[in-house]
């Protein structure tokens, strides 16, 4: 280390910022999940289990897993369906799109400097009972409104996909672009065809991109709530849901903590698997 | 024949991504209220628009709010970014650790743990209560270029600097800054949209004075569409499109200089 430059002040503020503004409100969650409730939705600071216990309860372990099954199904089918897209979007820009790598890359990113409120609208404008598309298939003679998928599950997931796979086609396009080319040309001179490069040369070596692009995916889209509500129309609750209505509709915010101190270790659990299985830390993925 | 179906595959690609986006663009000229048959062109949303002093406030608190953010995550994120490449020892590695936790934690965690800490310390929810949750994040992000940026320079050149008597304060300004400054750039423009676009974390932490332009955005989808969104998303549309833009030219301009 550089003799004489501790960086004191620099590491003081750093300290201050992330025991005052990260930790110190997650530990509070966490306190308050073992309190009681006031008379008027405030928090009583008497120790109890309570909370806990009304989430072990039928009732509300059935709404729980049933959200949870839910946010956790919807993020792992948003996460294939990037990856699907984005993997060979990506292989595509690298290798084949020669001189308008750039300007596609840039195409790729313009959506998603717009407003993410903005964009599942369109979709809902798109999807629409007399939207563009139900215009354009009864124009191809599928008959008038011939899809009914506003408000369905198929809108909820287009919207999520439409969201995230930009995280995921440039965390893949920047693992792909440090690949060696020599490497595939070595493999196809070895007698490898296309999908066995793919397989055993460039999945392997994108490995850090990959776990990067599907942090960046799974994770927001397991809290994902506001798609849903807009394109699902709030017809099932997904954990979002459950956690935004008991903090700010029903207002039992000890037993709403106690539900995000389950999806915390949940979102705990899944970053623990990814570093482990990406094969690099979650720091190099990021940067 | 192959390439034929690649093309056809990114062009499927491309055509996905900008529909919405033409969509909206068309619709915000469009005469008809309601539905979306063309019915001639019609500048009305806009001046609608440009008229509703609801949306202004809103946009006018997203840009204050972005402002200060911006500012306090561009120098929060420096120290944080500093402290994790520079300080030995667990100061620094313990930063390390920390910091990524904002990137990676779903922002309704982090919305409603704010929202219970400010509630807490009896802070009034309101414009300043979102700068800080948004502070919160943003520094991790700005933090995360600096570092990248930081691993990519000669320590030995603050070293010398110090060897050769200058202050920790004088290595500092003179030396580690001025290399620092294209990450810190970058960092504070996508703390700027990130904090301009950001609804979860407003959503829980700005309570009745602070309606940002998501926030207005998101009553409106809930409450009643009227073709004004569709101005605003086409407007909002052009100036990101402008800024990524000379963001992107500023970019390759650096690249084609070799800086």
């Amino acid at each position: 280390m550089i003799q004489g430059l501790r960086y004191r002040r620099f590491s003081g503020v750093a300290w201050f910022w992330a025991l005052s503004l990260v930790i110190a409100p997650l530990l509070y969650v966490v306190i308050i999940s073992f309190m009681s409730r006031g008379a008027y939705g405030g928090v009583v600071w008497t120790m109890t289990l309570d909370n806990y216990l009304r989430i072990a309860e039928p009732d509300n372990l059935a709404i729980l897993g049933a959200s949870l099954t839910r946010s956790v199904g919807l993020a792992f089918v948003t996460t294939l369906m990037c990856v699907a897209v984005g993997f060979p979007l990506a292989l595509f820009l690298v290798f084949r799109s020669g001189r308008f790598r750039q300007a596609l890359f840039f195409l790729l990113i313009i959506p998603f400097w717009t407003n993410f409120l903005i964009r599942t609208y369109a979709w809902m404008v798109l999807l629409s009972d007399n939207g563009w598309i139900n215009h354009l298939l009864e124009k191809i003679g599928f008959g008038p409104q011939a899809l009914n998928w506003l408000f369905t599950p198929q809108a909820v997931l287009i919207g999520m996909f439409y969201n995230y796979l930009p995280y995921m086609a440039m965390s893949l396009y920047v693992s792909v672009e440090k690949l060696d080319p020599k490497l595939l040309d070595a493999a196809a001179d070895l007698g490898a065809g296309p999908l066995k490069r793919f397989f055993k040369v460039i999945v392997p070596l994108c490995g850090p991109g990959l776990a990067a692009g599907s942090i960046m995916v799974f994770i927001p889209a397991m809290g994902e709530f506001v798609i849903p509500d807009i394109l699902g129309g709030g017809t099932s609750l997904f954990i979002g849901n459950l956690l935004a209505q008991q903090f700010l509709v029903v207002r039992h915010w000890p037993y709403g903590a106690a539900l995000s101190v389950v999806l915390m270790v949940l979102v705990g659990v899944c970053i623990a698997l990814f570093e482990k299985y990406g094969n690099g830390s979650k720091e190099d993925l990021l940067a | 024949m192959k390439r034929l179906l690649e093309g056809l595959g990114v062009f499927l690609i491309y055509g996905f991504l900008f529909l919405p986006m033409v969509v909206l663009v068309t619709l915000s000229f469009n005469k008809a209220p309601r539905g979306i048959t063309w019915e001639g062109f019609t500048l009305d949303w806009y001046s609608k628009l440009l008229n509703d002093q609801g949306i202004l406030d809103a946009l006018n608190n997203s840009l204050e709010i972005a402002f200060w953010t911006t500012v306090l995550s561009s120098l929060i994120g420096v120290a944080v970014g500093i402290t994790k490449v520079r300080v030995p020892g667990w100061r620094g590695l313990g930063i390390s650790k920390l910091a990524s936790l904002p990137i990676l934690l779903p922002e309704i965690v982090q919305g409603l743990s704010l929202l219970c800490f400010f509630v807490l310390f009896a802070i009034p929810l309101g414009k300043f209560t979102v700068v800080i949750s948004h502070a919160s994040f943003g520094s991790a992000y700005v933090a995360t270029l600096v570092r990248a940026r930081l691993k990519a320079m000669d320590p030995l050149l603050e070293e010398a600097a110090a060897d050769l008597g200058a202050h920790e304060r004088a290595v500092f300004i003179k030396i580690t800054l001025p290399q620092l400054w294209p990450a810190v750039i970058s960092g504070a423009l996508m703390v700027f949209t990130l904090s301009f676009d950001d609804f979860i974390v407003s959503f829980f932490t700005a309570g009745v004075g602070a309606t940002t332009l998501p926030l207005k955005i998101y009553s409106m989808l809930k409450f009643g569409v009227t073709p004004e969104v569709n101005a605003l998303s086409a407007l909002i549309l052009v100036v990101s499109l402008l800024l990524v833009t000379v963001a992107f030219w500023h970019q390759r301009t650096k690249v084609a200089e070799g800086a």
